[in-house]
């Protein structure tokens, strides 16, 4: 049997690791006879200015051998370095000097002295490509594995796997050996492990193939299945990989169900937070509101505006909490507008449903092409705070991102301080009344007039608030309201016009049953399916899950 | 007081269209067609492509115009509505005789108006990369066709430079570009002898939204023991999504790089790119290359559109090539009837902000250099491999059996866009 390309590539990976190994011990050599005649000190620091000008190389494989026997060195100042140099931020100065630059100075890795009189346009930005990203990480990985900080350590344990070394299996021993950290710990074994499968012995293989089999993490699945394309002739093994692959395999299943459900409740509670304010205005005032998703952009846009006052006024520490001024901001912002349209346009059109349509329609082109015209027309970039990037993995092949699970928690609160108005304050129960019976609620004394514009600007403030959480998902553009009004009506009608419950359970089983159909069918073939399904269903229940009965859903209709 | 409200519209409507209609009176001039969206989805990339074209024509004026007289933009706005392209289409060739239109964005859009330009005999240029399959003799195509795009980049990844991939996944928006061009791939992936269960296609609408499903699967289509890489041909405003939801999942460049053919400069300013360091996009240019000409015409937009923060980007320096080959095809002919006109256009150089000269053939389309960059934390791209000339672009792909044979050139004895034998033969 022929290698398979797969085969090729994973020893290509090893082969390359172990020849720079190889390659390095003939220059610990060269080193150690100029260590006899020169002295320790210099001969290191020679080596190591020399592979440091190498990485000014034009080729980008010249650079990956420096990069390689950079991290072979063992030198602490080759950390700086390398992480520079990933990062875009290793320059090399017109007289060739090779410096680390920072937000506010440029540094000499030799000696580790700050450099002055470079001008920074006159130097040279030294390029990366990815391959040479994966070399960086490896090298990295191999130099922080005994690092003092344990979130170097962890990451380097865990980089191994991606990026095998030289001599891996020898030195993630030594690391054990010496690591307290359970999980630390507990991730250089798993590295062991898979080092071992390409570079151990037959019962060493056959031991990390059973012991690999109990995870669920796709990246073990991905060297098995390299291990597995491997020509390996042992009948034992082969089978043991088989095994490991189809409980692997079994388990990735389940947590893709799992996932599926994550991704429906995270799309449900993004369709939720787009309709709950679509759900007081349409929903309880019974105003067909087409201007609500041009809401849902200035509350966007809000938060673009927050996030750029704080970048310009304040401390870059403080960034991280733009988010927590922007949705107050939002909300009164889009609240006040939303006031203001229920004085001017929308309070001479009660009861008459289609004028209501065509002018709020007229408002949204309005809102759209004033905000086109303030900020333009192209994306404004809101960037995800730190704590809102990345994500976990909980139970290991799926990941939880900071930014959904933030937006799920967000539109659980929202519609909690929602409910608690509604039902709790003095306001709500003026809401409540005026739009079950506005002549007997006037007759009351309750200020119905004032209601209503203080109700459509709470709709429209928590639309505001929903551009906030979007912003942190999508878009933030003039068009941004234009994706989510359908959706938003849909969840609305769904659930049943007038009751929130219903558009808590209305967008939560239309976000779930998108995730689970999309894998299926595709997202094209799943929204057919679901909205076919929803025209189904309106015919059949036309008040939608739960109907109002009585008296109340017939004024209110 | 509907009416009043309807009065305040209208006025609105009225006060923002103005400038437009004031730019469409003539006088002693020549006219020439804006045709991009100012408004809806396509907005967004457009309506720098308008400002551009408006740059260029501000250029020509203030070098003492054409042929003696001044050029005037004729700006008009389809609003991202298909059907609306053609009928803008018409109205700038009939009524308004505009002797040349600058315009589209999308193919959708490009198809709608291709009838229109070629009963009318009109001349459109089309700045975008596209999926080829199309010549016509009414439009010249300065965008990329795939050869001088989608085929280089997936040979870079395949190289071990770019990391080798051995397994696909094709992702893209759907409409016609993306099917063709991945049509396009799948013949070329095959023929290079990459299995067809290695590679996966898939399909979203457009300004999808939701993309949590689509990077989990892509993510698991990586873990089957093969390098892979992503070729993203998702377009509009579906790509900030897309690559918000791709940092958060932890998807590096260096495990599973995803190259765009439809995110330029301009995209990119809309999302914060710490997180997308080394995901790739191939163009024919990126506003990072080093060179006098790309100086002088970042300068130039960054006076004409008095931001120096503005960007710019690929169709925009198509746009560049575009309207100075029309100038010079225009003094060439020393009118601007559109058969002179045409006639010399043919072997036209200009000397591009990429830093090569690109040139006009005979099939419409340009000879252009390929880049493919890597995104950077700023928001540019670096150039991490380039052609060492410009390559000519093929109407029809080599790739796709039922193009086989098939010609586009517009010189005698071909005289065809879509041929497989000469139009006149002796």
């Amino acid at each position: 049997m022929a290698p398979s390309p797969t085969y090729a590539f994973s020893r290509a990976l090893w082969g390359r690791a172990l020849r720079a190994a190889k390659r390095v011990r003939v220059l610990r050599l060269a080193a150690f006879v100029l260590l006899a005649i020169a002295g320790t000190t210099s001969a290191r620091a020679d080596e190591f200015s020399t592979l440091l000008s190498d990485l000014a190389s034009s080729s980008f494989a010249d650079k990956e051998r420096a990069v390689i026997a950079l991290g072979r060195l063992g030198d602490e100042r080759a950390v700086g370095v390398m992480t520079a140099l990933k990062d875009g931020r290793l320059i090399k100065a017109p007289d060739g000097r090779i410096l680390v630059s920072d937000a506010t100075r440029l540094t000499d890795p030799v000696t580790g002295a700050d450099v002055s009189g470079v001008a920074g346009d006159t130097a040279d930005r030294i390029r990366v490509n990815n391959r040479l990203r994966g070399a960086i990480e490896g090298a990295l990985g191999e130099l922080t594995l005994f690092s003092s900080d344990p979130a170097a350590r962890l990451a380097a344990a865990q980089d191994a796997l991606r990026h095998p070394f030289a001599d891996q299996a020898a030195r993630l021993e030594k690391g054990i050996a010496a690591e307290k950290d359970p999980a630390i710990r507990a991730a250089m074994e798993q590295s062991l492990l898979a080092s071992r499968l390409f570079a151990g012995t037959s019962a060493e293989k056959l031991a990390a193939v059973r012991a690999l089999g109990t995870t669920t993490d796709p990246q073990i699945k991905n060297l098995l299945d390299q291990f597995r394309a491997a020509p390996e002739t042992d009948p034992d093994l082969r089978q043991a990989a088989d095994a490991a692959l189809g409980s692997i395999q079994n388990r990735l299943r389940l947590v893709g169900l799992a996932a599926s459900l994550f991704e429906g409740i995270s799309l449900g509670s993004i369709l939720l937070l787009a309709a709950i304010g679509l759900a007081i205005t349409f929903g309880v005032m019974g105003v067909i509101n087409m201007a609500h998703g041009e809401m849902i952009m200035l509350g966007a846009y809000a938060a673009y505006v927050c996030q750029q006052l704080f970048r310009s006024f304040l401390p870059p520490a403080w960034i991280d909490g733009y988010l927590v001024l922007a949705v107050p901001v939002a909300f009164l912002f889009t609240g006040a507008v939303g006031v203001a349209l229920e004085r001017s346009v929308i309070r001479f059109l009660y009861g008459r449903p289609l004028e209501t349509l065509l002018a709020t329609w007229g408002v949204s082109l309005i809102l759209q092409q004033a905000v086109r015209s303030i900020f333009g027309s192209p994306n404004r970039e809101v960037s995800n705070p730190t704590w809102m990037t990345g994500g976990f993995d909980p139970i290991g092949g799926f990941t939880i991102t900071w930014n959904r699970l933030v937006i799920i928690l967000f539109c659980l609160i929202v519609l909690g301080a929602l409910a608690l108005i509604l039902n709790r304050t003095r306001f709500g129960l003026h809401m409540r009344a005026v739009t079950q019976n506005r002549p007997m609620a006037s007759v009351m004394g309750i200020p119905s007039a004032r209601i209503d514009a203080l109700t459509f600007g709470l709709g429209s403030g928590i639309a505001g608030m929903a551009g906030v959480a979007l912003s942190q998902i999508g878009n933030v553009s003039p068009n941004l309201g234009t994706i989510y009004i359908v959706d938003s009506f849909l969840v609305v009608v769904f659930g049943g016009v007038g009751n929130l419950m219903g558009t808590l359970v209305g967008a939560l089983s239309l976000g779930i049953v998108n995730k689970f159909l999309e894998p299926v069918a595709g997202a094209i073939l799943g929204k057919i399916v679901v909205l076919v399904a929803i025209i189904l269903f309106i015919q059949r229940r036309p008040r939608g899950l739960f109907a109002l009965r009585g008296r109340t859903a017939e004024a209110g209709a | 007081m509907l009416n009043r409200i309807w009065h305040v519209a209208v006025a609105a409507a009225v006060i923002a269209g103005a400038p437009m209609a004031a730019t469409a009176q003539s006088g002693g001039t020549i006219k020439i067609g804006v045709l991009h969206s100012l408004s809806g989805t396509m907005a967004i990339s457009e309506t720098t492509l308008k400002d551009t074209i408006l740059m260029m024509v501000d250029d020509v004026n203030k070098k003492g115009g054409l042929l003696g007289k001044k050029v005037e933009a004729v700006v008009v706005d389809p609003a991202s509505n298909w059907p609306l392209f053609a009928e803008k289409a018409r109205d700038l060739l009939a009524k308004e005789k505009v002797a040349a239109v600058f315009g589209c964005w999308t193919s959708v859009s490009r198809k709608s108006v291709l009838p229109v330009f070629e009963e009318l005999n009109g001349l459109l240029f089309y700045p975008v990369q596209y999926e080829g399959e199309e010549s016509s003799r009414n439009v010249f195509y300065t965008g990329a066709a795939p050869n001088q795009q989608a085929i280089p980049a997936v040979e870079y990844l395949m190289d071990n430079e770019g990391g080798a991939a051995k397994r696909w996944v094709l992702e893209g928006t759907d409409y016609v570009y993306p099917r063709t061009t991945n049509k396009i791939l799948e013949a070329f992936l095959k023929s290079k002898g990459v299995a067809p269960d290695d590679i996966k296609i898939n399909y979203t609408p457009f300004g999808h939204s939701d993309w949590q499903t689509e990077v989990a699967a892509i993510k698991s289509f990586a873990s089957a023991g093969k390098k892979t890489a992503v070729v993203s041909t998702i377009n509009g405003d579906a790509n900030v999504p897309f690559y918000k939801e791709l940092a958060n999942a932890g998807i590096k460049a260096s495990d599973i790089p995803v190259v765009a053919f439809s995110v330029g400069e301009e995209e990119l300013a809309g999302i914060d790119t710490k997180n997308l360091v080394g995901h790739l996009a191939a163009w024919n240019y990126f506003e990072s290359v080093k060179n006098p000409t790309n100086d002088a015409f970042i300068k130039q937009w960054r006076d004409f559109i008095k931001n120096p923060k503005r960007v710019t980007n690929d169709p925009m320096e198509a746009h560049y090539i575009g309207f100075k080959m029309w100038v010079q095809a225009v003094r060439q002919a020393g009118t601007t009837d559109v058969d002179a006109v045409r006639q010399a256009m043919y072997g036209q150089k200009v000397k591009a902000p990429s830093g090569f000269v690109a040139v006009m053939n005979t099939n419409h389309h340009l000879s252009k250099p390929v880049m493919i960059g890597e995104i950077q934390a700023n928001g540019q791209f670096d150039v991490v491999w380039q052609t060492k000339e410009a390559i000519k672009a093929d109407a029809w792909s080599p790739y796709l059996p039922e193009d086989k044979g098939k010609i586009a050139d517009w010189t005698y004895p071909w005289v065809c866009g879509n041929c497989t034998a000469p139009k006149y033969a002796d």
